[in-house]
């Protein structure tokens, strides 16, 4: 059989034991290949588990900057013997295995189809180092040292990357650049003779761009948007987004003179306490948010329609992860949608935003802010795990010094001491938006009282039927407003003009854009358009119009977004063909493009949605 | 059913007090509560504590859950913000109002329901964070707005209305207070103005989670002989620790009181708690005698009120937290935002 070769375009698995220190040596072997201009984009895999189980890193490597998780391992990193045989099984024919040889395995152990570099790590550990910690810890950075070697990484990009995590603690650069060197030293005696048809070649396909993930990404955001107020309650995968904003608050947010705080973090006891907080610092004035994942919305939803109802600004960044119940805890899924945009009891209606990649949850983070002022509504950011925990290589952060915050329609004290008539719940300007009044505004003009019943348009407790409806339809109609105020679905057209068209949103876009090329190459054209929000825009529909059939490309069971487009446009369901992926993996190109093709050649009357296969 | 104004006719007579008001600008809507609900007296209250204090009633935020208990702040400080939240959360609606603007004076009201079930988390978590609040739970054994169930502070024992008695164990929310670390601690009775208004004005002018367990007694569906929340047990069994008096911030000290017989605490805001001690044993600033006594004297099924514990050198939230002096909601871009350069070199960091 012969070995696969191929240059800045290959699959590197890392199996790894948890906690056994192996995250920031393979993120050291991703960043190396990004410092040498080639795009990675890698994905933790990971049990609910702190110590002990297995875990896994995932490292894309691709010149062209397909970032989408592509399936499959050219070059598997074996260092976890509980999980061998599966890992084993999941090399490409012709690919690599990379082990530790130090206790011989029966040949049975092996494929003949794929070739085994073998390098006594363990023995070689224990020869270098006395202390138990230290021979387990440098066995990464040992193997990370064969690895460049064998794919042709240069090593002074390597130690620059291990001189600036260690910066702070200088003393531990030279035992790993040691380290480091021993692996290069074994890899250079025992592969050389016999080089692997991987390799990495420098190239200029990086730019300017950083590599960064979600949950950071959202958490400066919210530093950036001017929040003030966190609450919230531990939740994979949202935690990282809770504990980044304060790292970022505890370097940006300290007034120089006195080294007090402009911001104030609260874990709660629960979910239902910080969606309250974050709901009773709205109401006062203070921009809040809080984070969490399905299990967590779950519980906000009666403060959620508190907040739409009584017209509160409130920011929530969800997480998605697999549900339903505690489901697949670290495995991503777009499985919220419908408990998101329609939480709580009676009519609810929220907005969503849908970000792709960090960049567009810093993006958005910043925008949620601004929405949930101007709307007067609950905004939810809808990540999730595939964006919001991996690192991902997207276009830098960007901030105009010119931006200010959009705080809404709020009557000050001048206005009211100028007699202006303050209606809450009065739609004055035609937009539904009513305006409002921060606590303690006037001495006696400007109060009221905040209900989650019925009221009038000044705010007293109502329930006279056309008071009730003045109402609900006055929200509807903001609902639309909010149509025109958020981000807008970005359409792409296909090379040459086609009767096929693609809808999909999030954190499938870079596999969406790899598939759209791939079935290109087939000869299948399809124009896409990424949502990018709910309300959907009229272009949503414009788009469903002028397309005979179009695919909605999701990452859930039920096909969340594509009911909620029959719903909301009331769009016969026949032309909207269901591409469903939820085993709990990022999605595909290579599934894309087959669910897709299948269906282009097969032209079906009635839509089949394509099913998650092991992909 | 509509709201109902009430109307507003300022009679000459009527004392105003250092701002200029009368009591009739601490006033709110009608109360639609049952006449004698013990609900009513506790606004009454909340109004002569307000106007005595001489606050500008725009300065006051007043939130609560859901029950008839809750429904009050639409009965008083009409000119206040108010926040009717959802059932039992009122605690983190207010702790979040309070981490907003630390500025206002924050006045929680609930029910024995809305705090002791439902609410039962929230109202453990805000008083062991220190929110600076006052936190008056309008106690009477019942569920008043759904018709007269048990609620969790139900001695067990009681009797309803129905004839059906209470088997379960009551949950004493002073004592819960008492271990979870709220700084100022009192009991008082809907039926005893005289001891319940101090108590409001101590605990408004104290910094930190001031808890009021107020016995009120529901006339609907708790006020009958079986009912340890009625107005004949209470009184019968009322052991007041203590009475109180509320001397504001420099103003002339009245009258001394015999010695050994009277304490003074002093406030943040230095104003003064004057204690005439009843029971010459009870000390106030003592914790976990607090608890002893508070337990003890329920053994033999009284109900203790006064001040129970006072703390005057407590810290709140925002001291745990470290915020800044001015309200969160006044901060703008300019205090909030890193800006352009800063984000150069974040981006810089991440390549
Ligand atoms: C989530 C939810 N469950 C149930 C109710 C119904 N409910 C309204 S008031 C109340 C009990 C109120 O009791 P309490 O707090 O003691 O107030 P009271 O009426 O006795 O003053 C209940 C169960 C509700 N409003 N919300
Ligand atoms: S039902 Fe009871 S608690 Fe409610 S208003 Fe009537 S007397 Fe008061
Ligand atoms: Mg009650």
């Amino acid at each position: 059989m012969k070995s696969i070769t191929a240059t800045n375009d290959f699959v590197v698995k890392f199996a790894n034991v948890n906690g056994s220190g192996s995250a920031s040596a393979n993120e050291m072997f991703a960043k190396s290949i990004l410092r040498m201009g080639v795009p990675v984009s890698p994905r933790n895999i990971f049990p609910s588990n702190i110590q002990g189980l297995p875990t896994w890193y995932e490292v894309r490597v691709n010149e062209r900057g397909w970032l989408g998780r592509r399936g499959g391992v050219d070059l598997m990193v074996a260092m976890n013997p509980q999980t061998w045989d599966a890992d084993i099984a999941e090399i490409e024919p012709g690919g690599y295995l990379f082990y530790d040889s130090t206790r011989p395995l029966p040949k049975s152990k092996f494929r003949d189809e794929v070739r085994t570099l073998g390098m006594p790590i363990t023995d070689i550990c224990n020869a270098t180092y006395d202390d138990p910690r230290q021979r387990q810890l440098f066995k990464n950075i040992i193997y990370v040292g064969a690895l460049s070697v064998l794919l042709g990484i240069e090593a002074d990009v390597i130690e620059t990357l291990i001189g600036e995590q260690y910066r702070s603690k200088p003393k531990l650069y030279e035992p790993n650049v040691k380290a480091l060197h021993i692996g290069r030293d074994y890899a250079q005696r025992n592969f050389s003779a016999e080089p692997i048809g991987l390799a990495v070649r420098r190239a200029d396909a990086v730019g300017d761009r950083i590599f960064v993930d979600g949950n950071d990404a959202a958490a400066l955001g919210c530093v950036y948007g001017g929040a003030t107020v966190c609450a919230w309650y531990p939740i994979t995968p949202s935690s990282s987004l809770a504990e980044a904003f304060q790292k970022y608050c505890a370097k940006y947010r300290i007034d120089p003179d006195t080294g007090a705080h402009r911001y104030a973090i609260v874990q709660a006891e629960d979910e239902i306490a910080s969606i309250g907080m974050v709901t009773g610092a709205g109401w006062n004035g203070a921009r809040a948010f809080t984070t969490t994942s399905g299990p967590g919305v779950s519980l906000m939803t009666e403060f959620i329609g508190l907040a739409y109802f009584a017209e509160i600004p409130v920011t929530i960044i969800d997480v998605q992860r697999g549900g339903p119940s505690t489901g697949m805890p670290t495995r991503t899924q777009q499985a919220d949608l419908i408990s998101c945009a329609y939480a709580s009891h009676g009519d609810t209606k929220h907005v969503l935003l849908f970000p792709q990649d960090p960049l567009e949850c810093f993006e958005f983070a910043v925008q949620a802010l601004d929405l949930a002022d101007r709307l007067q509504t609950p905004v939810f950011v809808m990540t999730d795990l595939d964006i919001g925990m991996n690192q991902r290589l997207c276009a830098p952060f960007a901030w105009d010094d010119a931006r200010t915050y959009d705080r809404g329609k709020v009557m000050t004290a001048a206005e009211l001491e100028a007699g202006k008539d303050f209606g809450r719940y009065k739609d004055v300007d035609g937009d539904g938006i009513p305006w409002r009044t921060y606590p303690g505004t006037h001495a006696d003009k400007g109060a009221y009282f905040t209900r989650g019943t019925s009221r009038d348009p000044y705010a007293r407790y109502s329930e006279r039927g056309p008071d009730y409806l003045y109402n609900m339809e006055r929200l509807l109609k903001k609902f639309e407003t909010a149509k025109t105020l958020v981000p807008q679905p970005l359409p792409h057209k296909a090379a040459q003009p086609t009767k096929l068209g693609v809808i999909h949103f999030g954190s499938t876009a870079p596999a969406m854009e790899e598939a759209i090329d791939m079935l290109e190459c087939d000869g299948v054209h399809l124009d896409t358009l990424r949502v990018r929000a709910f309300p959907f825009a009229d272009a949503v529909a414009e788009f469903i119009a002028a397309h005979e059939r179009v695919f909605v490309v999701e990452q859930n069971r039920d096909a969340q977004l594509r009911s909620m487009l029959v719903n909301e446009f009331g769009i016969d369901p026949a032309r909207l063909v269901p591409v469903l992926h939820y085993d709990g993996t990022p999605i595909t190109a290579r599934f894309i493009a087959g669910a897709i093709a299948r269906h282009a050649r097969g032209a079906h009357a009635t839509p089949q949605p394509a099913q998650a296969a092991n992909a | 059913m509509t709201y109902i104004t009430k109307p507003k006719l300022h009679h000459p007579s009527l004392a105003c007090n250092a701002l200029g008001f009368t009591r009739r600008d601490y006033e709110g809507k009608i109360s639609t509560l049952c006449a004698g609900c013990g609900h009513d007296s506790i606004s009454a209250s909340i109004i002569r504590a307000c106007w005595e204090l001489a606050i500008e009633p725009h300065r006051v935020a007043k939130l609560s859950g859901i029950g008839c208990s809750s429904k009050t702040p639409d009965y008083f400080l009409g000119q206040s913000h108010g926040f009717n939240t959802v059932h039992g959360r009122m605690p983190s609606v207010l702790t979040g109002a309070a981490l907003a603007n630390r500025d206002l004076i924050y006045l929680g009201v609930s029910g024995d329901g809305d705090s002791a079930s439902i609410g039962m988390g929230q109202f453990v978590h805000a008083i062991r964070r220190g929110v600076n609040m006052t936190y008056i739970v309008e106690n009477n054994g019942v569920y008043g707005l759904t018709k007269g169930q048990f609620s969790a502070t139900a001695d067990a024992g009681s009797v309803s209305k129905k004839g059906v008695a209470n088997s379960d164990a009551p949950i004493d929310l002073v004592g819960l207070a008492l271990q979870l670390g709220a700084s100022y601690v009192a009991r008082g009775f809907s039926g005893d103005k005289q001891q319940l208004v101090p108590l409001i004005k101590g605990a408004i002018a104290h910094r930190g989670a001031a808890l009021i367990d107020v016995i009120s007694p529901c006339v609907a569906f708790n006020n009958h002989a079986g009912s340890t929340k009625s107005y004949e047990y209470v009184r019968e069994h009322n052991d007041a620790v203590n009475r109180l008096d509320f001397i504001a911030p420099r103003t002339e000290i009245v009258a001394d009181y015999a010695p050994g017989e009277t304490i003074e605490i002093e406030q943040h805001d230095g104003s003064r708690l004057r204690l005439h001690k009843l029971d010459a044993a009870y000390d106030p600033s003592d914790r976990i005698a607090a608890m002893n006594y508070v337990h003890a004297h329920q053994a033999k099924g009284e109900v203790v009120t006064g001040l129970l514990y006072v703390d005057e050198t407590a810290q709140d939230l925002h001291a745990h937290l470290g915020t800044v002096a001015a309200p969160l909601n006044s901060l703008d871009a300019a205090a909030l935002c890193p800006g352009a350069a800063t984000l150069d070199k974040i981006n810089a960091a991440l390549r």
